[in-house]
């Protein structure tokens, strides 16, 4: 039986940096995972609707524009609506340590800051995901 | 014994003693490379430099082919325009802080837009959600730009403002408030970023695809020639290029591969390179690697002016000339230790200044973490005038000409720019390479081999992968308040019920008309602007017509 | 009800979720679906059009399979998709970017995409896509489209799960014409030159064409070459007064795939020039696929290539089981005993691999018992 961690790599909102969505989604798959890209400008819709179609795992996101507290949460509640607890949601950006507490109160289980090594990432995802792959 | 014999002597001497030195002591290192990753010789001499003629290759300030600089005096002329990148919230919030800037003695604005602004979406449009006001100001109309400028004489400042795909629009805006203050547009100074090309492959707000994207610049660049002859059409912009990961010669490449694509859809277009060369400016990056940058601008120079003369045969110096605005290297700054990124702003300032840039915006330390403060942003506008009145850098032209080791990597760059200059020739220039997606390529493997050579260490960058300490979080960051998308979405609610709805129409359809046929886009975008017809309802006219591009992702 | 009924049930009336679970469990081959295969009557093919987009990496396959989505849409017909991208042979992992194009159509509840990587499958699709396409199928999606990895030459395993392949070329890559002639041109059933706003996109058509004239003269076996028979014996028995029912069935749509691209007496099938990034040719490029259905379904070729199709599959399968069998641990060890004996020249090779098959058959015995 072949098994994969699958990860959707999502960039929420209009911010166009995708630097840091590339290197992460790389490495991800350098460590054996299946990726899903979907690019640029996607509403928290989608990325629910993309993340449940592909039967992720993982829902990693980033945001470099500031709009994470309004976007991250969003995908929360939709996931939500839809009654989804099963996906583990981690997302990375520009994200100053005070928003957070709030972040990972609405259900985002990982943030992670510019600076942080793909491992952490890589590791984080390995060692907190919601269902067994 | 000629010169070069002796030197060779002496060179040979020296490696033997090295070799015994070696036996003795390893270096720290097995490979020393440059920040790009190029190799770097224990030492530098005239023997690197042999094939190199002054006169040919590095020459006078002033004077093809620009190695040395634009101007013959540079910085003992006047120095470089320190100009802050600045803008968030509200048009008054943004307002606010210009006028702090002008009064802290920054000599010229550079307008940030929030990312709806940039692609074209008034403030009440569903994307528009959560970010208004963020990375800039929020402008949907020329209501906006009206009190973003209010009180600040637009005869007496240059405003650069970084906007891309509907540059049109905002350039319009702009040349409106001034209408209102009396000012004509011939007396306007500044600068429009308007470099589509750069947005496909590296910073991603783009609308449109690359044909009528091409034209809305052409159109820009005939209407400018004519009726704002001192505005630079385009800032042709490696800067976000280097963000997004590549190398110092992919920078120069890769800009002036687009800066080519440009001038061949203007000549395309019918106009004369003479005409617009002269306005064309650039955009670069400054990277911690001090020589390597220097040299890299000087590299830039050098490439432009023979492209311009040789390819396009153009006549008027110029339009030989590279003019550069810098920014210090955003990507460069760590989240831990902020205040180390003072230091590094300042190295990036000495390699802009050293390499003969005519303006210059300093990032601040904060932003890995957030908007500046006007604290942090004070010490980055404080980092350039040091640089300008206590470090001497400017006082004498190109002060590192002649240093061997500057002039053999001025060299190296020009080469490996030139090189894949070629390649992009061969694809059949920088629109197709770009949507082939081989500019993406190179620049994201570029930018995975950085990573990764953080991550294992070889690359060491100080408080982020050594010398780490534990650390408070910081306090004090700018937050924009999220109800500033309300309030636009009000503004513009009021906006709409004010104005000459029936004038905005029939603008609009002027511009849709424009659109379709050939006409210059400039005008009809410039009356629907004086009716208060918003930025998203212009742009959505223009993608009905256009289409919207998508993006070209290389995995 | 038990966990598999749960999810067919779930599967049937919409819920995405465990539709895409299901997938996963396929592509596990996880024998905890095997009941709601069951249960959804997912085994053998039902009405859905199962249509092949291939061709060479660079042809802009992603982004016309997102316009033939707009298009199908629009003709009110609900659609899934199933994109491969290759894994890494280093890391087993895989960086899937074809939604990039398609996404927007997410939220659409009449669109289901799904990305899968190949795990090291050959041919141009995953393992699990067959059995995927019949999943979807049963749970009543109109279309099924599958978009391959677009490696090259060896994409042939496409023809065997699509009842019509578009294959897609593109101007300017040089020698993919060459790739074509090679071997693959035989699949296509309609043949798309994409980013026709190029140069040379009229001389990459005309290449096309004169291939095809080629290989219709020379006999070469294809599958629009059977169809064409078929629909000239169809043609000829409408004419007869008795057949009404053929004459019935003979539809508009079948007869305008025979005259897309007639060239005096020679029969092609229809070479479209689109424009994917603007949508330009794609409606006329759905009106062929769709005719190409039509003229399957007419001549009753659909039926005889499904069953042949599935005749296929099934074999691939079991073959696939049987690998699989002996990778178990006894068996690698009786395995590499008779290499043994081979490398030390006690053994002829046909003998040993004769050896192989009694160990198999013993293994499939006792795994039957």
């Amino acid at each position: 039986m072949e098994r994969k961690i699958r990860v959707l790599v999502a960039k929420p909102g209009l911010d166009g940096h995708d630097r840091g969505a590339k290197v992460i989604a790389r490495a991800l798959r350098d460590a054996g995972m299946e990726v899903v890209y979907t690019g640029l400008r996607q509403t928290p819709e989608q990325i629910v609707a993309a993340a449940l179609q592909e039967d992720v795992d993982v829902i990693a996101m980033s945001i470099l524009s500031g709009a994470h507290n309004h976007l991250f949460p969003r995908v929360m509640d939709i996931l939500r609506e839809r009654n989804v607890q099963d996906i583990l949601v981690i997302g990375g950006g520009v994200i100053p340590d005070d928003d957070i507490p709030a972040l990972k109160a609405a259900g985002i289980a990982g943030v992670f800051t510019p600076g942080t090594p793909t491992s952490a990432t890589i590791d984080f995802i390995k060692n907190n995901l919601k269902r067994s792959v | 014994m000629s010169d070069m014999d002796a030197i060779q002597k002496g060179a040979d001497a020296y490696d033997a003693g090295v070799k015994k030195s070696l036996a003795k002591f390893a270096e720290r290192k097995e490979r020393f490379v440059t920040g790009s990753k190029s190799p770097v010789e224990r030492l530098y001499t005239p023997l690197n430099n042999a094939g190199q003629d002054y006169v040919r290759d590095i020459g006078f300030p002033g004077d093809y082919p620009y190695t040395r600089g634009v101007q013959n005096t540079m910085y003992r002329g006047r120095l470089w325009t320190m100009r802050q990148y600045a803008g968030f919230s509200t048009a008054e919030e943004s307002n606010k802080r210009y006028k702090f800037l002008l009064e802290q003695g920054t000599t010229g604005l550079s307008v940030a837009f929030d990312l709806p602004t940039q692609i074209g979406y008034d403030s009440d449009h569903a994307l528009s959600q959560g970010e208004v006001g963020k990375v800039g100001v929020a402008i949907d109309s020329l209501a906006d730009m009206e009190i973003l400028f209010n009180g600040i004489p637009l005869d007496k400042v240059s405003t650069s403002m970084t906007i891309n795909a509907p540059a049109s629009v905002l350039l319009a805006m702009y040349i409106a408030v001034a209408e209102k203050q009396g000012v004509k547009p011939d007396q306007l100074n500044g600068t429009i970023q308007n470099d589509i090309l750069k947005e496909y492959v590296a910073r991603g707000t783009y609308i449109f695809p690359p044909e009528p994207s091409m034209r809305l610049i052409t159109d820009i660049f005939a209407y400018c020639s004519k009726e704002v002859p001192n505005w630079n059409t385009i800032s042709i912009s490696g800067y976000h290029i280097r963000e997004a990961g590549a190398t110092a010669a992919q920078e120069v490449a890769f800009t002036i591969a687009d800066g080519v694509a440009y001038v061949d859809a203007a000549i395309k277009a019918g106009l004369d390179v003479d005409d617009f060369a002269p306005r064309l400016s650039f955009f670069f990056n400054a990277h911690n690697d001090l020589f390597e940058e220097v040299a890299k601008f000087r590299a830039a120079r050098r490439v432009w002016a023979k492209i311009m003369k040789e390819r396009f045969g153009a006549k008027s110096p110029k339009s030989w000339m590279l003019r550069f605005h810098t920014q210090t290297g955003g990507s460069t700054l760590t989240a831990q230790q902020p205040d180390n990124n003072i230091v590094r702003v300042a190295i990036q300032t000495l390699a802009a200044v050293l390499g003969g840039t005519q303006s210059l915006h300093t990032n601040s330390k904060d932003e890995a973490l957030a908007l500046p403060t006007e604290d942090s942003v004070r010490i980055a506008l404080r980092t350039q005038q040091i640089v300008a009145y206590e470090s001497g850098a400017a006082e004498t032209v190109d002060p590192l000409a002649g240093s061997y080791y500057v002039e053999s990597l001025t060299d190296r760059i020009q080469k490996e720019a030139e090189a894949y200059i070629a390649r992009i020739d061969d694809m059949g220039g920088a629109v197709k390479a770009i949507e082939r997606g081989y500019v993406q390529q190179e620049i994201q493997d570029a930018a995975y081999a950085y990573q990764m050579d953080i991550e294992s260490g070889e690359r060491v960058v100080v408080g982020m992968n050594k010398f780490q300490i534990k650390e408070a979080p910081p306090s004090g960051l700018l937050k924009v308040d999220p109800k500033v998308g309300e309030d636009q979405a009000n503004k513009l609610r009021d906006l709409k019920a004010k104005r000459d709805n029936a004038r905005v129409a029939s603008s609009l359809e002027a511009v849709k008309l424009a659109a379709t046929g050939g006409d210059n886009l400039m005008p009809p975008i410039l009356d629907a602007v004086r009716a208060y017809a918003t930025l998203g309802e212009i742009c959505d006219v223009l993608r009905g017509v256009f289409g919207e591009y998508q993006q070209k992702v290389i995995l | 009800m038990s966990d598999a009924l749960s999810l067919a049930d779930r599967a049937r009336t919409g819920d995405v979720r465990a539709r895409a679970r299901l997938i996963t469990l396929i592509e596990r081959d996880d024998p905890e679906r095997l009941g709601a295969l069951s249960a959804l009557r997912a085994s053998a093919r039902g009405s859905a059009h199962v249509v092949g987009i291939t061709g060479p990496p660079g042809a802009g396959k992603s982004t016309l399979t997102d316009k033939i989505v707009s298009e199908l849409r629009s003709r009110g017909r609900t659609v899934a998709v199933v994109a491969i991208d290759p894994s890494s042979p280093f890391t087993g992992g895989a960086l899937l970017g074809d939604r990039i194009r398609m996404n927007r159509h997410a939220t659409d509840e009449g669109v289901f995409i799904r990305s899968l990587a190949t795990r090291g499958h050959l041919g141009g699709l995953s393992r699990a896509t067959g059995e995927t396409v019949r999943l979807l199928d049963a749970l009543g999606y109109d279309d099924v489209i599958i978009e391959t990895v677009g490696v090259g030459q060896s994409e042939v395993d496409i023809v065997r799960l699509a009842d019509t392949v578009v294959l897609v070329s593109v101007p300017g890559l040089g020698d993919d014409i060459q790739a074509i002639k090679a071997g693959v041109m035989e699949i296509g059933d309609v043949f798309c030159v994409n980013k026709a706003d190029r140069d040379g996109a009229e001389r990459v058509v005309r290449e096309i064409r004169s291939m095809l004239e080629t290989a219709v003269m020379n006999g070469a076996a294809t599958r629009f070459s059977e169809l064409f028979a078929a629909l000239a014996d169809r043609k000829q028995a409408a004419r007869e007064p008795e057949n009404a029912d053929a004459r019935a069935h003979f539809s508009q749509g079948a007869a305008h795939h025979i005259a897309a691209d007639g060239h005096g007496s020679l029969e092609l099938p229809p070479v479209v020039a689109t424009v994917a990034e603007t949508g330009q040719g794609v409606r006329e490029l759905v009106d062929h696929i769709k005719a190409h259905e039509a003229g399957l379904e007419a001549t009753g070729l659909l039926a005889k290539q499904r069953r042949a199709n599935l005749a296929w599959e099934l074999g691939t399968e079991a073959a696939g089981r049987l690998v699989g069998l002996l990778e178990h641990e006894e068996r690698r060890e009786e395995v590499a005993a008779l290499a043994d004996a081979v490398l030390a020249r006690c053994m002829d090779f046909h003998d040993a691999v004769a050896g192989v098959e009694r160990s198999l058959a013993e293994a499939i015995r006792s795994k039957g018992s």
